[in-house]
Parts: C-alpha cells; sequence; structure tokens
C-alpha cells in the first residue's frame, strides 16, 4: 500500500516531488514555531530580571543620635529588588561613616576587586578585604592590594531625624570598551 | 510450570523490547584482551554521577531552595533527619570522586592519545561534559547557600561583570536581579538540578554511542601509528584475531573500581561527614571570606597571585581558552604516534600541568594573601616583656592591623614580608618612613597613628632580630 518509501525521488513525478518538499519545509517552519512558542515566553521570563531597571528606595538605618562623629558603623537594610520568599537575603549591609554632625559617607560593603565583605579595623581606621587584601583608608580610597576603584558610596541623608540610605545595585567593577 | 510462565514473559518482553537485538550487542560488543585497569576511569566517572543523581533525588525531597529555608532545610538534612548526614556527605564526596575521576580518565586519554583518529569527537563531547560537570561542581558549592555560598554567588557576579559590554548582563543574569537574594538561589537550584545534569545525561549518551561506534581503543603501541587510510581496517583485523567481548571479560575490572569508588564515598560520609556549614547566608553580614571548594583552590590561587594588568584577561579568557585548547586538540593532531616513550612533550605537559595545579591547590588552601583578621596579640613570651614602650608597641602592631598581614615569630598573616627579623634589615628612620607613607600593597599609617603610637611600634620593632646582638635602645629620637 506504502509504495511512496519504495520510489526514490528521481522515480517520483514532479508533482510527487514537490508535494514532499512543501511537506518537509512544512514541518521544519512549524517545528521553528513550536520551538519559538515554547522558549521565547520562558527566555523572556529568566532574562526580565537583566533588563529591569531596579527601584531605588531609601531606607532608615537608625536615628541620627545613635552614630557618634568619627565612627564607623555596619548597618544593615533591605533591598528594594526583595521577593516575598528571600528571607534574610534580601538583607544588604553598608559601612556608615559620621564625619561630621550633619554629614555621613555610606560605603556599600562590597571590595570592588572582587565584591567580597570588607571589614573595617577601628584602630587602624582601614577598611580591609578577607580576600585578596584590598585596603581602603577611611574615606573609600584605596590603601592597597588589587582593588581598581575606591569603594561605592551609598547617597545617604538624614530625614527626621532619621539616618536613611538608598538601596542600589550590587557595584561591578566592569571592563569599558 | 512458573519457569515456563516466566520464560515466555521474558521471552515477549525481549521480542516486544528489542533487548536481545539492541542491548545485548552493545553489552558484549568485542574489545581490545589489553583494555586493562588503564580503562576503568571513564565507567567509574559514570558511575560517580550515578551517585550524584541518587542522593541528589534524595536531598532535593528535603531540600528547600528558599532564602532562609535553604539553609534552615540543610541544618535540618545534617543534623537530624534519618541517613541525612551521610546522604549529603555522599553527595559532597561523590561531587570530589566525579570531578577526579573525569580529570583521572582525561590524563589518561591524553596521555594514550586515544583522541586520534577516528575518536576525535569522543573527546570532544568528553571535554563538553567535564566543564559542565566543573560548573554542577561551582553550582553545588553555592546552594549550600551559607555565608560562604552567598558570596561566592557575589564573586561569580564580580567576575563575570568584567565581561566587556555584555558583563553587566550577565551578572544580572546570574543574580537574578542586581543584587545577592531571594532570585538568585532559585536561578542556581534550577541550573544545578535541570540544566546541568540534562546536559550530562546527553553528553555522556553521546559519549558511549561514540565509543560504540568507534569501539575501545588498544593500549598504544609504539609500531603502531594511527594512519587514518588504515586505521579502522587494521583495528578490526586485530581485534577480530584477539578481541574479548565487553560483558564480562572486561567489564568486571570496571564493576570491581566502581565497587571501590562507591565504597570510598560511602566511607568517607559514614567517617568524616559532611562539609561543615558556614555562618547562615546574610549578604549584609561582613563575617564570610568567600573561598570555592578543593577542586577550584588552583584557580583561586591564579587569580589571587596575578598581576593586576592581567587580572581580567585570565578571569575572563582562561576558561574560554582552556577549553578552547582541549575541545580542538585532535582537530590539531589526530594521526602519528599514541605511545607516551614516542610522545615525551604529551608526558611533560601532564608533569607540569599536575605538579602546577597541586602547587597552587596548596597555596590556595592557606591562602597567604589574605590577611589573618583571626591572629591573636603578641604574647609576652614573643615580645620579651610586658610593660614599657616596647610591649606597648607589640599592642600596637596587634590592634593596627599590622599583624594581619605580617608574621612575627609564626603569629600573623603571610600577605606582607615577616617582620621577625626587621630590625636587622631596616633602620629607625627606614621604618619610620614606611609607616607613615606606606609602600607596595602597604597602606599609609601617617594619618592613624599619633606620634607617640609610632615611636613604640618603632621601639618594638627594632627588637625584632634573629640574631644574639643587644635589641638597640630606645633612642629619644621622634618620628
Amino acid at each position: 500500500m506504502n509504495h511512496d518509501s519504495a520510489e526514490t525521488p528521481a522515480e517520483c513525478p514532479d508533482e510527487e516531488v514537490s508535494r514532499r518538499s512543501f511537506y518537509a519545509k512544512v514541518s521544519v517552519a512549524l517545528s521553528v514555531a513550536i520551538g519559538a512558542m515554547m522558549v521565547v515566553p520562558g527566555l523572556g521570563f529568566i532574562l526580565a530580571p537583566v533588563f529591569r531597571k531596579p527601584p531605588r528606595k531609601w531606607r532608615t538605618v537608625g536615628k541620627l543620635d545613635q552614630f557618634k562623629v568619627g565612627s564607623t558603623s555596619l548597618v544593615n537594610f533591605e533591598d528594594a529588588t526583595t521577593v516575598p520568599w528571600a528571607g534574610v537575603t534580601a538583607k544588604t549591609g553598608a559601612w556608615l561613616r559620621r564625619v561630621d554632625d550633619s554629614t555621613f559617607i555610606a560605603f556599600s560593603i562590597n571590595c570592588r576587586h572582587l565584591g567580597c565583605p570588607v571589614r573595617w579595623v577601628n584602630d587602624a581606621e582601614l577598611f580591609m578585604c578577607p580576600c585578596h587584601g584590598g585596603v581602603y583608608y577611611k574615606d573609600g580610597t584605596v590603601a592597597g592590594g588589587p582593588p581598581p576603584k575606591p569603594l561605592k558610596r551609598l547617597a545617604v541623608r538624614v530625614r527626621n531625624q532619621d539616618v536613611q540610605i538608598e538601596t542600589g545595585p550590587v557595584p561591578l567593577t566592569t571592563t569599558k570598551v | 510450570m512458573a519457569r515456563q510462565l516466566l520464560r515466555n514473559m521474558g521471552k515477549w518482553l525481549d521480542q516486544r523490547s528489542g533487548f536481545s537485538d539492541y542491548v545485548v550487542p552493545l553489552l558484549t560488543h568485542i574489545v581490545p584482551r589489553d583494555a586493562r585497569w588503564w580503562y576503568v576511569f571513564g565507567s567509574a566517572t559514570l558511575t560517580a554521577f550515578f551517585v550524584q543523581v541518587v542522593t541528589g533525588i534524595c536531598l532535593a525531597m528535603t531540600y528547600v531552595p528558599g532564602g532562609d529555608e535553604a539553609y534552615e532545610s540543610l541544618m535540618y538534612i545534617t543534623n537530624t533527619a534519618p541517613l541525612g548526614s551521610i546522604v549529603r556527605g555522599m553527595h559532597y564526596y561523590g561531587a570530589s570522586a566525579m570531578v577526579m575521576l573525569a580529570v583521572i580518565h582525561m590524563l589518561q586519554v591524553y596521555l594514550h592519545a586515544t583522541y586520534k583518529y577516528p575518536r576525535e569527537l569522543n573527546w570532544m563531547s568528553g571535554v563538553v561534559v567535564l566543564f559542565v560537570v566543573l560548573g554542577m561542581a561551582f553550582t553545588g558549592q553555592l546552594l549550600r547557600w551559607d555565608a560562604n555560598g552567598v558570596w561566592s554567588v557575589a564573586v561569580a557576579a564580580e567576575m563575570a561583570g568584567r565581561a566587556p559590554i555584555v558583563g553587566p548582563w550577565i551578572a544580572e543574569f546570574i543574580m537574578g536581579g542586581t543584587t545577592v537574594g531571594g532570585s538568585t538561589l532559585t536561578r542556581f537550584f534550577a541550573i544545578h538540578v535541570f540544566v546541568l545534569p540534562g546536559l550530562i545525561f546527553a553528553g555522556v549518551g553521546l559519549h558511549l554511542l561514540l565509543l560504540f561506534r568507534h569501539g575501545v581503543s588498544e593500549m598504544p603501541n609504539p609500531d603502531q601509528p594511527v594512519d587514518p587510510e588504515t586505521y579502522k581496517e587494521e583495528y578490526e583485523k586485530r581485534l577480530k584475531k584477539s578481541g574479548v567481548p565487553f560483558w564480562p571479560n572486561a567489564m568486571w575490572r570496571d564493576v570491581v573500581f566502581s565497587t571501590v569508588i562507591v565504597g570510598v564515598i560511602l566511607a568517607c560520609a559514614v567517617f568524616i561527614g559532611p562539609p561543615a556549614l558556614d555562618h547562615p547566608p546574610n549578604p549584609s553580614s561582613i563575617e564570610a571570606n568567600p573561598m570555592p571548594d578543593w577542586y577550584f583552590w588552583w584557580y583561586f590561587a591564579v587569580l589571587s597571585l596575578l598581576p593586576a594588568s592581567l587580572e581580567t584577561w585570565v578571569i575572563l579568557g582562561a576558561p574560554v581558552v582552556g577549553f578552547l585548547v582541549l575541545f580542538l586538540l585532535p582537530l590539531i593532531s589526530n594521526r602519528g604516534h599514541r605511545a607516551p616513550s614516542k610522545r615525551p612533550w604529551a608526558i611533560g605537559i601532564v608533569i607540569a600541568s599536575f605538579t602546577g595545579i597541586l602547587v597552587l591547590t596548596i597555596y590556595g588552601y592557606h591562602e597567604p594573601w589574605s590577611p589573618d583578621f583571626g591572629v591573636k596579640p603578641l604574647t609576652k613570651e614573643v615580645v620579651g616583656t610586658d610593660s614599657g614602650p616596647i610591649a606597648r608597641g607589640a599592642a600596637l602592631v596587634h590592634s593596627k592591623g599590622c599583624l594581619y598581614c605580617h608574621d612575627i615569630d609564626g603569629h600573623g598573616g603571610h600577605r606582607g614580608p615577616e617582620l621577625s627579623d626587621i630590625g636587622q634589615q631596616l633602620t629607625r628612620e627606614d621604618m619610620i618612613i614606611r609607616i607613615n607613607n606606606g609602600g607596595y600593597n602597604m597602606p599609609a599609617f601617617a594619618g592613624s597613628v599619633t606620634a607617640k603610637e609610632l615611636t613604640d611600634i618603632v621601639d618594638f620593632l627594632q627588637t625584632r632580630r634573629d640574631d644574639d646582638s643587644i635589641p638597640p635602645k630606645r633612642t629619644t629620637q621622634s618620628p
């Protein structure tokens, strides 16, 4: 009954050949369409965070009188882009330095070398990174080691006696082309 | 009666499934007689993968890939769940075994030049699987989702972020956003549990298909260089003459070795236990010193020892170049001698690579480039006194962080030069200049030490000598 398979394309009438060719093209095109319908929504779903502009929010990290002039304190606050199941990983940290009565500087805790959390060595007035020995002065500038840039500064303000830090992305050290 | 029934059922199943037609010929295909213990590493790698699949499925039934819950569920698996510690331990040591065996298998294939004609694709598919296995190892470490895991993601994102133009996009894809958070772990969980194992199954399937297509290679013979024109014909001829069926003549060795491997994995899980979890995952905590699992220590050391100008190139380029060199190897050389005795460069490359990786692994374990934040203040025995300017100077050397980077008589870090005999190497004036102004990799302390503190520190450092001469007396010179 099925004599199609017995015939080689060369023996087929032109009409049969063009029908086969049509079937093949339709099948390939529909397979591509099936693949695209399956993959495109999923790709959009997993790539969305890459293209979403992160919101920035001001987070209160303490009262003004909690921070002594000249002190550098570790503060933590919630990220702006958190998800309900994030738990403790919604938190992020910053080093907050009170320079004088009205001036604060906030630094991201990420070392600008490879992102490890820097520590504050109070007596030496230095930030030090445990990973590769990056060292920063109290103003965040590089004092030694491999970091290519100063510590990233975060926006900080005082509102109604509350010290607030603006959330931001993890500071990435990028390569300019 | 029952036996007849069973026989009929078996016949029915065999006829419908084609077991005798498809599987039996694969099992009993003829392999070279000399394929002995050298050839057991590939099957042992596959066995270790099966250990990972089985234990991974078990862990996934309790592990919760959520921000807080992941750590808590791992604590439960490790400390409370019946046999949980053993299952988690088997998964950990199974990963180590898989990485080690895959590398040993690759070294054996390279030394015996089995990648040459006609088995080029066998090698290339194996290289892809090896890199996927390394990806499994890395993502698996992150799933512990302790402080080390969280900060390792941050480091991975920073490294990816160095890529020109697309770096920030890759970094944000890795983190599932602009920060490490709830979306990060679920992403790695999906990659570790679905994507990479799927790739390994596909890669191993292709690898085995090619193994059956081209046959198991013979042990290299210095008198039989590979000539693509004649190789297949001669191989078939030799196989017909002296080959043996894979099952059971050759396979029993694979089974014995795999049994030993699974036994060792189980024994490690029972007697050593799974790796301890680090602090809980808190991206706002600074109590972390992210470090990869042991199989990446050598690369960790490379990145730490590089000059800054080369760093980005090596971070981005080394994995790509390493993959391409390995992947394309059979296309560069697919004929000629297979015997190691005729390929001294191959032996040299293996020895140099092994030695380099071993030394770097040891170096990575000690991580001398990292400050030692846990160093204790110097004792009276080391200082020589517990009062006066020398004792005060010794206390300051600790509190100012000098000991984090400098070793004094076995106490302190190794990032900077040892100071045990600094009193002999530098004059008082040189010390003052160095401390005030800093130097290579050393911060300037002029703004953070007072004149009196500096005098005390220098007084102490002047006493650090390894000869028997009397330490110089404190002078009244001020900095």
